[in-house]
C-alpha cells in the first residue's frame, strides 16, 4: 500500500510540475464551458417557448445537466490518451523504468500506482464540471443526487479508459503510439452499441454490453445499478491485470 | 556474496550470455570487462532481478534471484548505463522518491538522503532540478540513489562513460571510497579503469565467460609464456644477434623491438614454465657481446585483454 501511494503521489507530481496537468485542465474548461453555455442556451431558449410548458414545468437536470454529463463523457474520450499514453511509454524511453522494476516492489503496486495517479488527474480535470454545475445552483434548484451519480459514472468510466490506456502506453516506448492506440480502442468501446441499429442477435448483443455508452447512460439518469458498477470495475480490473503482465513480459521479452 | 552459475540468456536468433558461471566474495570490487555488446549488461540485469536468465541460477547474498527476487532487490544497488533519472524533479525530491521506493521511511530517510547527497557531492545541488544538472553531476545523483539503502551488494554498469577526465578522476574515486562497505560489480570496457579500481576481474567476449582472475593472476596466467626483455650492445647486424637468441634451448619467438645506437632491444618470449634468462646471458656473453639490460617484460592489461578476445573471436 505505501509503495502504490509512493509511486502515486509521483504521478500526481509529475503531471503538475510539466505543462501536461495545465495544458489538459485549460483545454478542458474551454470545451466543457462551451457545451455547459450551449445546454442553458437551450434551456432558457426553450423555456420561453410556451409549447414546451405542456407537460408541466421543464426539469433542469433533464435538460441541462444531463447532457453537460453525457457530453464530458465525449470529451473524456480525447483527453483520457493524452493523460496516459506518457504512463510507461515515457519511462521506458528514458530508462526509468529499470529503476521502478529493479526495486523492491511488486509489479501491481507500479500499476495500480500509476492508475491511481492517472485517476486522480481525471478527477482534478472532472472537477472543472463541478464548477460549472455549481452556477446552476445559484439560480435555481437541480436536483443534486443525479449529478453525484453523474460523477461516479464519470470516474468509473474514466476509471476503465484510463487502465486501457495504461496497458497500452506499456506496450511501446512512443507515446503517440500510445495515444492513438487508446484513442481508437476508447473510440470503438464508446460506439460498439451501434450495431444494435441493424442487428439483433447474439454478437451485436454482447458488443452493446460491451460499449461503455450503454452503461454510462444510467449514471447520467441518476441510477447506480450494479450490473453497471460491476462492468466498470470488471473493465479496470482486467485493463489493470493486463498492464501488470504485461509489465512483466518486459522481463522475458527486453 | 553474489555466486552465478551456468547463466544462459537467448533470444530468438542469438545468444547474449551463453554458460557464465563466476563468484564474488564479500567486500570485493569486480571489474565486469568487455568489448560493447558482450554481454556485461545483461548479465547485470539478470543479477538486478530486470530480467530472468534463460537458464542457470544466480543468487545474492543467499538469495536466488527467480524465487526471491523481492529479497535480491532490496539488496542491490543499481546504476544502469544512463542512470534512471526523472528531469522534472529536484535532487532531494527523487533521492527521497528512490529510498521510499527501497523501503525507507521517517527520519531515516531523511538521514540517508543528507548522508548519501554528502557521499556523492550533490548535496550543493539538492534543491535544483535533475534536468538542470551536467552530465556529472547526473551521473553522482545515479551513483547516491544506487547507494540510498546502503545495499550489500552495488552493480554498476558504465559509470563512467561520457564523462569528462575530471569527472572520470571523481567517479573513480568515489566508487573505491565505497568499496569498504559494498560488494561492488562494475562493468566497463575501459581498461584502465580495471586496473586502478578492480581488485579481480571477471572478463567476458560474445556472451561467453573468457577468464576470471585476480588483476595479477589474470596478467600472469594469460600469457601462456613469458617476455624478456634484453638489450645487446655489439657491433655486429641485428640477424645473427637475433639468429643466435633463437637458438637459445626453451625460446619460442624473438621480436627485434628496437635499434639503438651500437646495440639492439629484443622482446624473447620463451615456452611456458621454461627459464631461460640464464641461457640467454650465456649466449649473448659467449658471442662475444655485451648484455646491458635483462628484464621480464610485464604485459599491460589491455594486451592481455586484447589477446583473450581475440582468441575467442577467432575461435
Amino acid at each position: 500500500m505505501r509503495n502504490i501511494l509512493t509511486i502515486c503521489q509521483k504521478e500526481i507530481k509529475s503531471y503538475f510540475v510539466s505543462p501536461i496537468a495545465y495544458a489538459l485542465m485549460a483545454i478542458y474548461a474551454i470545451v466543457s464551458g462551451f457545451f455547459t453555455y450551449v445546454a442553458v442556451g437551450y434551456f432558457l431558449d426553450r423555456s420561453l417557448d410556451p409549447s414546451s410548458a405542456r407537460g408541466g414545468p421543464m426539469d433542469v437536470n433533464e435538460w441541462v445537466i444531463r447532457p453537460v454529463i453525457m457530453n464530458v463523457g465525449v470529451i473524456s474520450l480525447f483527453l483520457i490518451p493524452m493523460i496516459t499514453m506518457r504512463l510507461f511509454a515515457e519511462e521506458k524511453r528514458s530508462g526509468t523504468i529499470e529503476l521502478l522494476i529493479t526495486s523492491p516492489i511488486r509489479d501491481y503496486e507500479i500499476v495500480v500506482g500509476k492508475w491511481l495517479g492517472a485517476l486522480a488527474m481525471y478527477a482534478c480535470i472532472l472537477s472543472l464540471t463541478a464548477v460549472n454545475l455549481s452556477v446552476l445552483f445559484l439560480f435555481g434548484s437541480p436536483d443534486w443526487r443525479p449529478i453525484a451519480t453523474g460523477f461516479l459514472g464519470m470516474l468509473l468510466q474514466g476509471g476503465c479508459l484510463l487502465s486501457i490506456g495504461a496497458f497500452l502506453s506499456n506496450t511501446t516506448k512512443n507515446q503517440i503510439m500510445a495515444g492513438a492506440m487508446t484513442f481508437g480502442v476508447s473510440l470503438m468501446m464508446w460506439t460498439f452499441d451501434w450495431f444494435t441499429g441493424f442487428k439483433t442477435d447474439a454478437w451485436a448483443k454482447v458488443l452493446a454490453y460491451l460499449s461503455l455508452t450503454a452503461h454510462f447512460e444510467q449514471f447520467s439518469k441518476g441510477v447506480i445499478d450494479s450490473k453497471d458498477v460491476v462492468f466498470y470495475v470488471s473493465v479496470i480490473v482486467l485493463g489493470l491485470f493486463l498492464t501488470t503482465r504485461s509489465l512483466e513480459s518486459l522481463r522475458w521479452r527486453a | 556474496m553474489i555466486k552465478v552459475e551456468g547463466i544462459s540468456k537467448r533470444y530468438p536468433g542469438h545468444t547474449a550470455v551463453d554458460n557464465i558461471s563466476f563468484e564474488v566474495e564479500k567486500g570485493q570490487i569486480v571489474g565486469f570487462l568487455g568489448p560493447n555488446g558482450a554481454g556485461k549488461t545483461t548479465t547485470m540485469r539478470i543479477l538486478t532481478c530486470f530480467m530472468p536468465p534463460s537458464s542457470g541460477s544466480a543468487t545474492v547474498a543467499g538469495f536466488d534471484v527467480l524465487e526471491n527476487p523481492l529479497e535480491v532487490k532490496r539488496r542491490i544497488g543499481y546504476l544502469p548505463e544512463t542512470p534512471p533519472l526523472y528531469p522534472e524533479m529536484e535532487v532531494a525530491e527523487y533521492l527521497t522518491f528512490v529510498g521510499k521506493l527501497k523501503g525507507l521511511s521517517g527520519d531515516n530517510l531523511k538521514k540517508r538522503v543528507a548522508e548519501v547527497s554528502e557521499k556523492c557531492n550533490v548535496a550543493d545541488v539538492s534543491q535544483k532540478l535533475v534536468s538542470k544538472l551536467s552530465k556529472g553531476y547526473k551521473q553522482r545523483v545515479g551513483l547516491a540513489q544506487a547507494i540510498i539503502h546502503n545495499p550489500d551488494v552495488l552493480i554498476l554498469d558504465e559509470p563512467t562513460s561520457g564523462l569528462d577526465p575530471k569527472q572520470i578522476h571523481e567517479t573513480r574515486d568515489l566508487i573505491k571510497g565505497l568499496a569498504g562497505e559494498h560488494t561492488i560489480i562494475l562493468s566497463t570496457h575501459i581498461l584502465p579503469e580495471v586496473e586502478q579500481i578492480c581488485e579481480r576481474v571477471v572478463i567476458i567476449s560474445r556472451g561467453k565467460l573468457v577468464a576470471t582472475d585476480s588483476m595479477e593472476g589474470l596478467k600472469n596466467r594469460m600469457h601462456g609464456s613469458h617476455v624478456i626483455g634484453l638489450t645487446v650492445e655489439t657491433a655486429s647486424e641485428s640477424g645473427p644477434v637475433q639468429e643466435k637468441l633463437e637458438r637459445v634451448a626453451g625460446v619460442s619467438r624473438v621480436i627485434l623491438k628496437e635499434t639503438l645506437e651500437g646495440g639492439f632491444f629484443f622482446e624473447v618470449e620463451s615456452l611456458q614454465g621454461r627459464r631461460v634468462q640464464a641461457e640467454l646471458a650465456r649466449a649473448v656473453v659467449e658471442a662475444g657481446w655485451d648484455l646491458t639490460e635483462l628484464r621480464p617484460v610485464s604485459l599491460s592489461l589491455e594486451e592481455v585483454f586484447l589477446q583473450l578476445t581475440a582468441t575467442e573471436a577467432s575461435a
